[in-house]
């Protein structure tokens, strides 16, 4: 189970993340995490969005560059170190994280990533028992 | 038995009784073309007696023609006839100077029209069929041009004008238009409306073919274009001091242009040393209106680039092909002692699927170094993943244009909707560099 992620090419220049914000809003789209990481010229800004097949649609109609893609989140307590240890069985297993932002959903954490190998990935949830956590549950309440 | 033709006798004349009746035409022309100022004095100073002439290689005794004389012999240096005969003028912006105005009389625009009609014929516009001239109207030749021509041919024609890409859209769909005449890089933007409007035009019209012209543009582009309208894209080549379209134009094989010799002759020479250049060999396309008499033009120096085809044409037209422009003799840009055609960085990187149809190459000197930097549109795609992909693209099309230009660029990618849409010619370079 993993919830979708859009990638959306930016230009490195002012008003342009805002284009993307107000076309989601205008629409009732809701945004529940965003990721945005720079070189000098252009970034990708990452979503989690409540409607990503609808926002997909939206945004290639303005014209952006965007991809849908799987990520996996999962859930975490939020005391000190829980991120340490959610990540550990990762890199144990030596499965390389590719990105990962996170946030805060009713009191607890909840780690977006995108990593190397997702057989190995969803193995190391299941047998640490880890809570994946799907688009359904983030957007549970507004829906 | 005439279908395949316009005019099947003047279509399929031998290259011999081409070259007489090129010859027979010149002569008119000269004759034409001695009332007016210009080439009165010049035939004057150069003692060129067109009596003499025997044939029509005698032609080579006349100086070339440039766009610099039109310019400075405006407005009426060049014009041969009475104000009387002359029933319209087309002309450039002249943006930068003297405008490059052109004078035509009844004859003339009939001529031209006749020209269009046997263009639009040669690829399977018929009578019954609706075109769309998605084109400026006005000084631009390509509006009135096409129209005439269309015209004539019989088309129900739709003075669509440019831009406004909504409303063309509709109008294809209201009255089912078949042909479309545009520029190859407003297809491009024409197509993002389609799909703004939730419509493919492969299969929510009735077109049948297109024609595009105007523009140089490469094979690779043309085959995009093909691919994203579900039709055939047929070339065109034109310019206003020869009438505008209709000197030059695809058949059905869309294996070079056929320059309809009756009314023009041709020749290609090295911008250079302006010697002709082997047969078959690039260089510049050198043009005489053998058919005009309000206002001849004698071996005018186009700038554009091209070849003569070798070989006969499978359709059976006798007039002879050229190649697809390759760009212009003054378009050429120098930058660390290379030479380079805008061109040939299109075809580069229309060779690469993640990259979008517009570019724009700008020259700028950074740090006392002239450099070229390439703007790119990158396209939907995975490789939006992570930056390693976008990364390594830029790598390639560096490569790639190194490669070919033996430069190596900058590059910058943007996004989609970088480029503002144009209406006119789309610019390709800019060159900001510092002049020492």
């Amino acid at each position: 189970m993993s919830i979708k992620q859009l990638s959306i090419f930016l230009e490195n220049k002012s008003g342009r993340l805002t284009e993307v914000l107000e076309t989601l809003g205008q629409e009732k789209i809701n945004i529940a995490a965003m990721s945005i990481a720079d070189t000098s010229e252009y970034g990708i800004l990452r979503l989690i969005v409540s409607d990503p097949e609808e926002a997909l649609r939206l945004l290639k109609n303005k014209g952006f560059s965007v991809n849908m893609t799987d990520v996996i989140a999962i859930e975490t307590p939020t005391y000190a170190g829980a991120f340490a240890e959610a990540l550990k069985h990762f890199s144990d297993a030596q499965v390389g994280i590719e990105y990962m932002y996170a946030f805060e959903l009713d009191n607890n954490g909840i780690i977006v990533m995108r990593t190397d190998d997702r057989q190995k990935a969803f193995k190391i949830i299941e047998s640490n028992k880890l809570r994946l956590v799907s688009g359904n549950d983030i957007f549970k309440e507004k829906k | 038995m005439n279908q395949q033709y316009w005019e099947k006798e003047l279509e399929t004349l031998s290259q011999v009784d081409l070259q007489i009746l090129q010859y027979e035409r010149l002569k008119k022309t000269l004759r034409f073309a001695s009332q007016s100022m210009y080439y009165k004095k010049l035939f004057a100073e150069k003692k060129i007696n067109p009596d003499g002439f025997k044939s029509i290689k005698d032609i080579e005794k006349i100086p070339f023609t440039t766009k610099e004389d039109l310019r400075s012999n405006f407005p009426y240096g060049f014009l041969a006839a009475e104000k009387r005969e002359v029933i319209r003028l087309h002309s450039s912006s002249g943006t930068t100077g003297n405008p490059t105005v052109v004078y035509h009389s009844k004859h003339d625009i009939d001529s031209w029209a006749n020209l269009v009609a046997r263009s639009l014929f040669a690829v399977g516009t018929r009578d019954t069929d609706v075109f769309q001239n998605i084109s400026g109207y006005g000084l631009f030749t390509g509006g009135l041009g096409f129209q005439y021509g269309a015209e004539r041919l019989g088309a129900l024609t739709i003075p669509a004008g440019a831009g406004n890409s909504k409303r063309q859209i509709k109008l294809m769909r209201d009255y089912g238009t078949t042909v479309i005449h545009t520029i190859p890089s407003y297809v491009m933007h024409l197509v993002d409306f389609f799909r703004e409007m939730n419509l493919d035009p492969r299969t929510d019209t009735d077109l049948r073919h297109m024609v595009i012209g105007a523009e140089p543009h490469t094979e690779e582009t043309r085959q995009r274009i093909q691919a994203m309208m579900g039709i055939k894209a047929y070339n065109s080549y034109g310019l206003s001091e020869m009438n505008g379209p209709g000197v030059a134009f695809e058949c059905e094989y869309q294996n070079g242009m056929h320059l309809w010799e009756d009314a023009f002759y041709a020749e290609i020479i090295d911008p250079v040393t302006l010697q002709h250049v082997p047969e078959g060999e690039i260089g510049e396309l050198v043009l005489t209106s053998l058919d005009r008499q309000a206002m001849p033009i004698l071996r005018y120096r186009t700038r554009d680039l091209t070849r003569f085809l070798p070989g006969s044409c499978p359709c059976g037209r006798t007039h002879r092909r050229i190649d697809r422009m390759k760009g212009r003799s003054d378009d050429m840009f120098i930058i660390r002692g290379c030479n380079v055609f805008p061109m040939q960085i299109e075809k580069v990187l229309m060779q690469i699927p993640e990259v979008g149809n517009n570019y724009m190459i700008q020259l700028e000197t950074i740090d006392g170094v002239d450099e070229m930097i390439i703007e790119v549109e990158v396209l939907d795609g995975n490789f939006l993943d992570n930056y390693s992909k976008l990364e390594k693209l830029s790598k390639i099309i560096t490569n790639e244009v190194k490669n070919e230009v033996l430069v190596t660029p900058k590059v910058k990618l943007v996004q989609p909707n970088h480029f503002p849409p144009c209406e006119g010619k789309a610019l390709r370079v800019k060159d900001n560099r510092k002049q020492y």
